[in-house]
């Protein structure tokens, strides 16, 4: 109320609340000075219904009077103390921004040294710990299975976190790095390069064969000298590229799946070109929203779930200046993410 | 002798001090305001008979059940304990859970039939000999008693002025009456919270501030509604007393006043010939209105503060046998009966009618019904919420799989394991669990589970599944107590 107020506004609001307790006051004050004296009997009205019920003009009671009266002196103190006459914001300063604000520091009072016991544990460590894993799963649940899954086996363009599959990396400071920075992995729309709708299908089982499942051998053989246009991403191996989260071709793990008009749909068009649209290929970066101590805990938890690799030294972590670079978002924190670790 | 109605009050003029009924105790009429009558204080004397043991009898049982119950050990718990904040409510063996809260409208609906069906057969049973209000206010009156004496020593302690005695008495009496107060509220609480703890907390003045609330909050409403209000309470807040009128029927069994008996009433000496003179049984001794905790004249008729206590019984049939006249000029009785001046079992033949006949029926309905529901309570608690964000995806093998989160209570007071499975469509199969679950004494535990099904075995869109959540045993057998449940949930293909 007090952010879009106008000048007009905040003196109609509070003129019109200050002239109605006013003049209830003033009727209040001047409709109650009939009393009777002790022992006297009052008037009747005059009004007479069903042949004989009359009634009486009593003085209005005093428990009533006074009440009322209550009442006015407490509208006219609550309105000094707090916001209500128009933009006035009262003597107390009360918002309701600052009261979530004092709940927010309560909150941190009586949670941060529960997460500040596990922040000093490393990550590797804290995944073998029940109960941090534990609370990892409840955030998870919060915060991640909407798109990972409850069980965080992924979906239709949502990785699978269980397995040992990594786009990016599946040491403790990478999958933090995904998590403080996001990741929006992008594959350019390639179909033109390839040779069009009958270089996309042969193309397509040769990328079936890759990962050993059933194709058409005599498409693929078409399509395998193509591949080179592939290779400058995915790799000469076809094992992917973990600087550029290229996924690995060869494992029969498919973020989009493994059919024929999935595969085809991702060369001709791409993916994570336009987000926006798409809605996939974009993780958001969470340093923000979670803050580090909770991502400390999801990691831990993701990492519990076994597909997670060693931790590397914190050299190889650093030298890649890409992963920064490639969030959507430029959280504050993206400047070191091996140091929000504990290591 | 003709019988002699007395009539129901019904009239337009204001009462006057004439035509008013006789109410012991009352100031007089110009001190009095139209709406609200001035209460005295009751004095009920003291009164011993049939009844009276009877009364004193379920003092005893009520308050030995009340203040014993939460001293009662059932294996290394406490066999009665409501347990607010870990939402477990422990009654001897059976753990209710929230989701149990059926039960407890069903024990309402149970106290509500058998209320109307035995105030229906014989009147305000409750209220004279097992209400709290009654039996706290006897065991304050007994204090009382001992301690300021009996009636006319109270009447006369109360005119007198301020005296050492006077206030010794008075703060003797208060502080007895505050002791038994606080006893009261501390039992009350020991229900939801394990009764040693509290003691020995109690004891140090290291109760939590809410339990502290609520044992002076218990302590000061026993103290107030048992010390000070006591008949006011029946009078005037408790419902009961008002819809009596549309419980009781003309063949409700009630302490009645036999007026073809007793009228006209007067004082007689005990050899007199009293018929001759023309008076009824009645010696007009009034101790029917002295003993009466609520300060009313039975001999009126039935009223709505009678609270059925039967101690104007016990007082006049005293008085009966000094006079060697028979007893029961005031005795249970039904309104025809005194009318018809019909025997007991006409009375009796007469509670078979129609409208006890259904209370009863209805009452057994549902009691049945209930503890058919309790045998056959599965200890197992689950629900099944489907993952929505993730409809399906793509397993290995080009399967389909559907994401569940299954939360599993067990509500029993020992660990338990459990198997999972589902069926519903063809080859599905539980995928990626732990089997089997084991979950701990009266927890309740979340597991994410998935199922796969070949994408050709399953028909497009949702189809109706179920989950097979079976106990047991160590060896992975199905236990002997053989519960199981079944979740209904659905799987989706794209």
């Amino acid at each position: 109320m007090t952010d879009h107020l106008t000048t007009f506004w905040h003196w109609y609001v509070a003129s019109i609340s200050i002239v109605s307790i006013l003049a209830c006051a003033l009727l209040l004050w001047t409709q109650t000075t009939n009393r009777l004296p002790k022992d006297t009997k009052a008037e009747l009205h005059g009004h007479v219904w069903d042949e004989d019920l009359a009634e009486y003009n009593n003085p209005l009671p005093n428990w009533w009077r006074w009440l009322f009266y209550i009442t006015i002196i407490f509208s006219v103190v609550y309105l000094i103390i707090y916001p209500g006459l128009g933009g006035f914001a009262g003597i107390a300063g009360w918002t309701s921004t600052g009261e979530y604000k004092e709940e927010v520091k309560q909150a941190d009072r009586e949670f941060g040294p529960i997460f500040a016991k596990y922040v000093a544990i490393d990550i590797a460590t804290l995944s073998k710990d029940p109960e941090a894993v534990a609370a990892g799963q409840r955030l998870f649940l919060n915060y991640c299975s909407q798109c990972h899954g409850s069980d965080a086996g992924g979906g239709k363009g949502f990785p699978n976190l269980r397995d040992k599959d990594w786009l990016y990396g599946g040491d403790p400071d990478t999958i933090v790095a995904t998590l403080v920075n996001g990741r929006n992995g992008v594959m350019p729309a390639l179909g033109e390069a390839i040779g069009g709708d009958q270089g996309i299908k042969e193309m397509v089982q040769y990328v079936r064969s890759l990962s050993g499942l059933k194709h058409d051998a005599t498409l693929a053989a078409a399509a395998a000298p193509k591949f080179a246009v592939c290779a400058a991403c995915h790799g000469a191996d076809s094992k992917g590229n973990r600087q550029l989260g290229a996924p690995n071709l060869t494992d029969d793990v498919w973020l989009y799946g493994s059919g024929a008009e999935e595969i085809a749909y991702t060369i001709k068009n791409g993916r994570g070109m336009n987000t926006l649209v798409e809605g996939q290929n974009a993780m958001p970066a969470q340093s923000e929203k979670l803050g580090a101590a909770k991502i400390h805990l999801l990691t831990a938890y993701v990492y519990s779930l076994g597909g997670g690799e060693p931790p590397v030294a914190v050299s190889a972590a650093e030298s890649n200046p890409v992963q920064a670079s490639t969030s959507a978002n430029n959280a504050p924190a993206a400047a070191a993410p091996a140091k929000l670790t504990g290591q | 002798m003709t019988p002699k109605i007395i009539p129901l009050v019904v009239s337009t003029a204001p009462p006057t001090q004439a035509n008013r009924p006789h109410r012991p105790n009352s100031p007089p009429d110009d001190q009095v305001e139209a709406l609200y009558e001035v209460q005295a204080k009751v004095y009920p004397r003291a009164v011993t008979g049939w009844f009276a043991n009877w009364r004193w009898f379920f003092v005893f049982a009520t308050q030995l059940v009340y203040y014993g119950t939460p001293w009662l050990m059932w294996n290394d718990r406490q066999a009665v304990l409501f347990d607010l904040t870990a939402r477990k409510f422990y009654i001897f063996g059976i753990v209710f859970w929230p989701q149990d809260f059926i039960y407890l409208t069903v024990l309402l609906l149970i106290s509500a039939f058998s209320l109307f069906l035995f105030t229906a057969v014989a009147g305000r049973l409750w209220c004279g000999y097992t209400c709290p209000q009654t039996v706290y206010t006897e065991m304050f009156l007994w204090i009382e008693r001992k301690i300021e004496g009996d009636r006319a020593k109270r009447m006369k302690l109360d005119k007198s002025p301020l005296s050492a005695d006077k206030v010794s008495r008075k703060a003797l009496k208060h502080a007895a009456w505050i002791a038994l107060s606080l006893w009261t509220g501390f039992t009350l609480v020991a229900y939801f919270v394990p009764v040693r703890e509290l003691f020995s907390q109690a004891l140090t003045f290291a109760v939590a501030p809410w339990e502290t609330f609520w044992i002076f909050f218990y302590g000061a409403a026993t103290y107030g509604n048992a010390g000070w209000l006591r008949e006011q309470v029946c009078k005037y807040m408790c419902p009961y007393a008002r819809f009596q009128g549309a419980m009781f029927d003309r063949d409700t069994i009630e302490i009645t006043y036999d007026y073809t008996r007793g009228e006209p009433r007067g004082s007689r000496s005990k050899s007199a010939d009293y018929k001759a003179k023309g008076l009824g049984d009645c010696v007009d001794c009034n101790i029917c209105v002295q003993v009466c905790p609520t300060g009313i004249d039975i001999r009126q008729g039935q009223q709505y503060e009678c609270i059925g206590c039967g101690a104007c019984i016990d007082g006049c049939n005293q008085v009966m046998d000094k006079m060697n006249y028979p007893r029961g000029l005031i005795r249970y009785s039904t309104a025809n009966a005194l009318e018809k001046q019909a025997e007991w079992s006409e009375i009796i033949r007469r509670v078979f009618r129609p409208r006890v006949l259904i209370y009863t029926a209805l009452l057994w309905v549902i009691i049945i019904a209930t503890a058919i529901t309790l045998w056959n309570r599965a200890p197992i608690k689950a629900n099944v919420i489907r993952d929505r964000n993730i409809l399906a995806r793509e397993g290995a093998g080009e399967q389909i799989e559907n994401v569940y989160r299954l939360q599993i209570m067990n509500t029993q007071e020992k660990p338990q394991r459990f198997t999972v499975s589902a069926r519903g469509i063809d080859g599905i199969q539980v995928y990626d669990l732990r089997q089997p679950l084991e979950i701990g004494s009266a927890a309740s535990h979340m597991f994410t589970i998935s199922l796969r099904v070949n994408s050709d075995a399953a028909p497009k869109g949702i189809s109706r599944i179920e989950f097979d959540i079976t106990a047991v045993d160590k060896d992975g057998r199905v236990a002997p107590s053989e519960f199981s449940l079944n979740e209904k949930s659905s799987f989706y293909k794209p």
